[in-house]
C-alpha cells in the first residue's frame, strides 16, 4: 500500500491553495470551543499557528523547551523575509519567487506546496507591518527591500540583521494576546518525550516538566509539531545549543514517515572554529554578500595579513567560477566553493579552513556610515567573538550546519502520516527541496503557522467534533508515560564515566566528516559504522549526576544525544540511498567535471521518505514521485 | 590560564544557596564565558558532583536566555555584551571570578543561577502587542511610517528581555522593559489605538508582579546588553500621564 497520499488539488497551479480553501471541510465556533489542540515549539511557525488558532476559538496548549516563548531560535534568523511584493518594480511576482525556489530547491520540492508558500508570502509582510514589527524604511516612509542569494530580483524585507527577533515578537505577541485572552495556555520549560497515538490517531503527548523533572500527560484532538530542524546532529551548527531532534524522532518512531533526511543545509558564511571548547558557530548573515566580497590568495598557504596581499594576488573565486551570480550564488554553491578551495590548500587562518570575506570596496564606494547602518550588530558580533575588526580587516568565515530542509513528510494540509499529527515550518520536509535560498525560512514557517495550517487543520477537526476531550487516563498515555520513565531510568543507571555532552560533540565530529558537504560510499558506510560504536558506548559508559526528581539538564541533554543517534544514522542511509547530487546533497561520485553537482532525474526525482520499523531492522523507503507541470526541469545554473 | 570560580549554588528554590569555590585550570582566553563554565561541568560531571545549572540557549547573543551577575554586574565588565558573548580574554590569569544569579524579588531563583523571568511574559500579555487577528491586515505600504520613527521602534524593539536591568535596579524596576515595548509600538500609527490602555495596563501589571519604582538612577541602560536608552522611560512616563489624564 502507498502510504503516500500528498492530497494535492488538481487544477492550475495558481488556483489550487484557493480552490483547497474553498473545498475543505469547516468546524463551526461552537464545535471549536470544544477542540483541543496542541501545539509544540514557539518559534515563527508554533506562535504563529497558536495564535491564529486560539483566534479562531480552538483550546491551545502551547509547549516550549525555553523558560519563555520569544527565545525560539527563530529569534537568531539574520537577514530577512521574502515576499513577492514587487515593491521595487523588478519584475518580482508570486511566479516568479515560485521558480526560484523550485530551482534553487534543485527540483526536489514539490511545485504545489512551493506556489501556496510564495502565495501567502504577501500576507506575512502586511501581518507583521500590522503588529508593529519595524521592517527597514526608505526616506518615504515605505518598505525597504535588499537582495539574496540565488536570485536576481530585490524582494527581500529586513529589520537591520535581526529580522528575526522582530517577526518572532510580533508571532509572540500575538501568542501573548491569545494567552491574555485565554485561549491558548502557555506550558514553558517542557520537553516532549513522546507522542501519543490511540486507534491510530494522535491524541495527545508526554512531556517532562523540567523544573520539577515530573512526567505530564497532556490530551488533545490534535497535535501540532512546531520543532524546528536537526542540525545540532553536527554538534557545532548555527542552532542553539539546546535544539534538538527529539520531538521529530518520537513521532517519527510513532509512525510519522521522515522525508529526505539527509539534504542538510551547510551556510557558506559562519564565523570558523577558533578553539577547541566551541560550543557553536555564528553565523554571518548571507546579506553580507550583497556587499561583502569573497576571496582567498592565488598563492597557496600565503602567511601575509589580508591587507598585505594585492588585488592582482585574490582569487575572488565565486566571482570567478559564477560570474552571473557572483558573490550571490546559493548557498550550497558557495559552501562548497570554499571547501573546494581550502581542499585544495587556498584556506586562510592558522587552520586553514576559512575564506576571506571583505568589504572594503563596498566602504570605499558607499562610505562607512552607510556599511554600518546595514549590517552594523554583525560586524559588532562578529569583532566581539573573532577579535578583528571587520571595518579594518576582512571577515573570515567558514561553512557551517544550519538548516534541514528534510523532515517528517508531510501532505498538502500540513499532516504527516499518523492522522491528526502536523509539522510545520523546519520540521517538515515540503517547501525548500534539496536547498533553501536565504530569506525563505522566515516565510516559509510564518506561512504554514499564520496562513496554512489554521485552515487546513479544520478539515480533519471537523470529523471530531463528536470526539469528547481526550482523557489522560487511557492504557495509551499510561504505556507511553512508562515507556518515557523507563528510557529516564535506563539512562541514569548507566552511571559510566563521560558526560552526554561529550558524546554529542563526537557525533558531530563523525556527522560532520561522513555525512557533512560532500559524502560519498565509503564515507557513510563508515559513518553509520562509527555511529553504532559511540551508540553502543554511550549505552554503557554516559554518566549522569542528580536525581530525575529535579531540575536535572544532564538528563535532558542525555535524551536528546540518546534520539540523535537513530537520526544521524537515518541520514547517512538515506544519503547512501541518494547516488546522485542534488542541491545541499553531494555525492561526490556524482559531479560534472567542473566539479558541479549532477542531478538524476531519471532515478532520484522523488522524495525518499522513510518508515520505522524497530531498533533491529533497516529503514524502509517509500517514495512520493514528484513531477513538474508548470516549470521545465532543468540544470541549475548560476553561470 | 588559571582561574578561581566563586559560584552561587542553591539547590531549588525553597533551599538556601551559598557560594562555592571552584579552581579551574587550562581556561582558554579563546573560550567564550559559558564554554568555561561547559568545562567545570564537564570535570564535575565526571568527578560526580551536580553540574552548576544556568540558563543557555542560541549563544549568540539575541535569544536573551543567558544572564549570570559576573563581579558584581549583569552579564559581566563588557559593554553592551551578554554573558554567552563574553569572551575568557577580558579576564585575568589567577583571577577570582564570583558568579551570581540575578537578585531580584519578581524573578525568584530555580536553581543555582537559573531564575524564573516569567513576569516579564505576564507584562507583554497584559498588553505588550497590537490586536490585530491574522488575515485582517492591510497592505504594508498604505501606512508610511517615517524613517525615523521606524528606526527608533527598532531600537526599542531590540530588547532581549533577558533582565539585566531588573537585576542592576537598585529597586527592581523594569521601567525599562516596559517602556521599551510600549514606546516600540507607539511610533506606529496602528500601535496608537491602543497606546493609552497598553500603557496603564503593563505598568499596572509590573506593580502587581513585584518590580519597584523607577527612581531615575540609568543603571538600567549602563548594563542592558543592547543598548536599550532610558529616553523610552521618558516616553513612557509621557504615554501613561496622558492615559491617566484622560480618564
Amino acid at each position: 500500500m502507498n502510504k503516500l497520499n500528498s492530497k494535492i488539488p488538481d487544477g492550475p497551479l495558481a488556483e489550487k491553495w484557493s480552490k483547497h480553501k474553498a473545498s475543505i471541510k469547516l468546524v463551526n465556533p461552537a464545535n471549536k470551543k470544544r477542540l483541543e489542540i496542541i501545539v509544540v515549539g514557539t518559534g515563527l511557525a508554533g506562535a504563529s499557528a497558536a495564535a491564529s488558532l486560539g483566534e479562531l476559538g480552538y483550546n491551545v496548549k502551547v509547549f516550549c523547551y525555553q523558560d519563555t516563548p520569544r527565545r525560539a531560535h527563530s529569534v537568531a534568523a539574520q537577514g530577512g523575509i521574502n515576499a513577492a511584493k514587487n515593491y521595487k518594480n523588478d519584475g518580482d511576482s508570486v511566479y516568479r519567487l515560485f521558480y526560484d525556489m523550485i530551482k534553487g530547491g534543485d527540483y526536489r520540492a514539490r511545485e504545489a506546496n512551493v506556489y501556496r508558500a510564495a502565495e501567502v508570502s504577501n500576507n506575512i509582510i502586511d501581518q507583521y507591518t500590522a503588529q508593529g514589527v519595524p521592517f527597514a524604511r526608505e526616506y518615504g516612509g515605505l518598505l525597504d527591500n535588499r537582495s539574496f542569494g540565488g536570485v536576481q530580483v530585490s524582494r527581500t524585507f529586513y529589520a537591520k540583521g535581526q529580522t528575526g527577533q522582530q517577526c518572532l515578537l510580533g508571532s509572540y505577541s500575538a501568542l501573548s494576546r491569545q494567552i491574555n485572552k485565554g485561549t491558548c495556555t502557555m506550558y514553558s520549560r517542557r520537553d516532549l518525550l513522546d507522542i501519543v497515538v490511540v486507534d491510530g490517531k494522535a491524541r495527545g503527548i508526554i512531556a517532562r516538566n523540567l523544573i520539577t523533572g515530573e512526567i505530564e500527560r497532556h490530551g488533545a484532538h490534535a497535535v501540532v509539531l512546531a520543532t524546528g530542524g536537526y542540525g545540532t546532529i553536527y554538534y557545532m551548527s548555527t542552532l542553539a545549543v539546546n535544539s534538538n531532534a527529539s520531538a521529530a524522532w518520537k513521532a517519527h518512531k510513532k509512525g510519522a514517515l521522515f522525508a529526505n533526511p539527509s539534504f542538510i543545509q551547510i551556510h557558506p558564511t559562519c564565523i570558523p572554529v577558533l578553539n577547541d571548547y566551541q560550543s557553536k558557530l555564528t553565523l554571518m548573515s548571507e546579506s553580507l554578500r550583497n556587499d561583502g566580497r569573497i576571496w582567498v590568495p592565488k598563492e597557496k598557504g600565503d602567511k601575509r595579513l589580508p591587507n598585505d596581499i594585492p588585488e592582482e594576488e585574490r582569487d575572488y573565486y565565486l566571482e570567478r567560477r559564477y560570474p552571473a551570480f557572483g558573490n550571490l550564488v546559493p548557498r550550497d554553491v558557495a559552501s562548497r566553493a570554499a571547501k573546494e578551495r581550502c581542499d585544495a590548500g587556498y584556506g586562510v587562518g592558522d587552520t586553514g579552513l576559512s575564506v576571506y570575506l571583505d568589504f572594503k570596496d563596498a566602504i570605499k564606494k558607499q562610505g562607512k556610515e552607510a556599511i554600518e547602518a546595514k549590517y552594523g550588530n554583525l560586524f559588532e558580533m562578529y569583532e566581539k567573538i573573532a577579535g578583528t575588526n571587520p571595518y579594518e580587516r576582512p571577515m573570515r568565515i567558514y561553512p557551517a550546519g544550519h538548516y534541514t530542509m528534510g523532515g517528517l513528510w508531510v501532505d498538502y494540509n500540513l499532516m504527516t502520516t499518523v492522522p491528526g499529527l502536523y509539522a510545520i515550518g523546519e520540521a517538515n520536509f515540503s517547501d525548500h527541496g534539496a536547498n533553501r535560498l536565504g530569506a525563505s525560512s522566515l516565510m516559509q514557517t510564518a506561512g504554514d503557522g499564520y496562513f496554512v495550517i489554521p485552515y487546513t487543520i479544520g478539515d480533519y477537526l471537523a470529523d471530531e467534533i463528536r470526539t469528547p476531550k481526550i482523557s489522560t487516563d487511557l492504557p495509551e498515555f499510561e504505556a507511553s508515560e512508562k515507556e518515557v520513565l523507563s528510557q529516564i531510568d535506563k539512562l541514569m543507571a548507566i552511571n559510566g564515566t563521560q558526560p552526554a555532552k561529550s558524546f554529542h560533540k563526537r557525533l558531530g565530529k563523525i556527522m560532520w566528516d561522513h555525512a557533512g558537504m560532500a559524502r560519498n560510499e565509503e564515507g557513510l558506510k563508515e559513518g553509520i559504522k562509527l555511529i553504532n560504536e559511540l551508540e553502543k558506548e554511550f549505552w554503557t559508559d554516559l554518566k549522569i549526576t542528580g536525581t530525575k526528581d529535579e531540575l536535572n539538564q544532564e538528563i535532558e541533554k542525555a535524551g536528546r544525544v540518546a534520539d540523535f543517534f537513530g537520526i544521524a544514522k537515518l541520514i547517512c542511509q538515506d544519503a547512501l540511498n541518494r547516488k546522485e547530487s542534488c542541491g545541499a546533497h553531494f555525492r561526490e561520485e556524482s559531479q560534472t567535471e567542473g566539479g558541479e553537482a549532477k542531478r538524476d532525474d531519471e532515478n532520484y526525482s522523488y522524495v525518499a521518505a522513510w518508515e520505522y520499523i524497530d531498533e533491529n531492522t533497516a529503514q524502509k523507503l517509500h517514495k512520493e514521485e514528484l513531477t513538474f507541470d508548470f516549470v521545465e526541469v532543468k540544470v541549475r545554473s548560476y553561470k | 590560564m588559571n582561574i578561581t570560580l566563586k559560584i552561587w549554588r542553591q539547590k531549588n528554590a525553597k533551599a538556601k544557596g551559598q557560594f562555592v569555590e571552584y579552581p579551574l585550570s587550562d581556561v582558554s582566553p579563546e573560550m567564550s564565558f559559558l564554554e568555561m563554565l561547559d568545562a567545570l561541568n564537564n570535570k564535575l560531571v565526571k568527578e560526580g558532583t551536580d553540574p552548576v545549572a544556568f540558563d543557555n540557549d542560541c549563544r549568540e547573543g539575541i535569544c536573551g536566555m543567558c544572564s549570570l551577575y559576573i563581579n558584581g554586574r549583569a552579564h559581566g565588565q563588557e559593554t553592551r555584551t551578554t554573558t554567552c558573548e563574553l569572551h575568557m580574554r577580558v579576564f585575568k590569569d589567577g583571577e577570582t571570578i564570583s558568579i551570581e544569579p540575578w537578585r531580584s524579588k519578581a524573578f525568584p531563583v530555580v536553581k543555582d543561577l537559573i531564575v524564573d523571568r516569567n513576569a516579564f511574559d505576564k507584562i507583554i500579555q497584559a498588553g505588550g502587542f497590537i490586536s490585530v487577528n491574522t488575515g485582517s491586515a492591510s497592505d504594508s505600504n498604505s501606512i508610511p511610517v517615517s524613517k525615523a520613527k521606524a528606526d527608533d521602534a527598532f531600537d526599542s524593539a531590540s530588547c532581549i528581555g533577558c533582565g539585566a536591568c531588573v537585576a542592576t535596579c537598585k529597586n527592581s524596576s523594569a521601567m525599562l522593559f516596559v517602556s521599551a515595548k510600549v514606546s516600540q509600538l507607539a511610533n506606529f500609527p496602528q500601535g496608537q489605538v491602543e497606546a493609552a490602555k497598553r500603557a496603564k495596563n503593563m505598568v499596572a501589571k509590573m506593580d502587581e508582579l513585584g518590580f519597584g519604582n523607577c527612581t531615575n538612577t540609568g543603571a538600567c541602560e549602563v548594563e542592558c546588553p543592547k543598548g536599550i536608552s532610558i529616553k523610552n522611560i521618558a516616553k513612557l512616563n509621557r504615554e501613561y500621564l496622558s492615559a491617566k489624564l484622560s480618564d
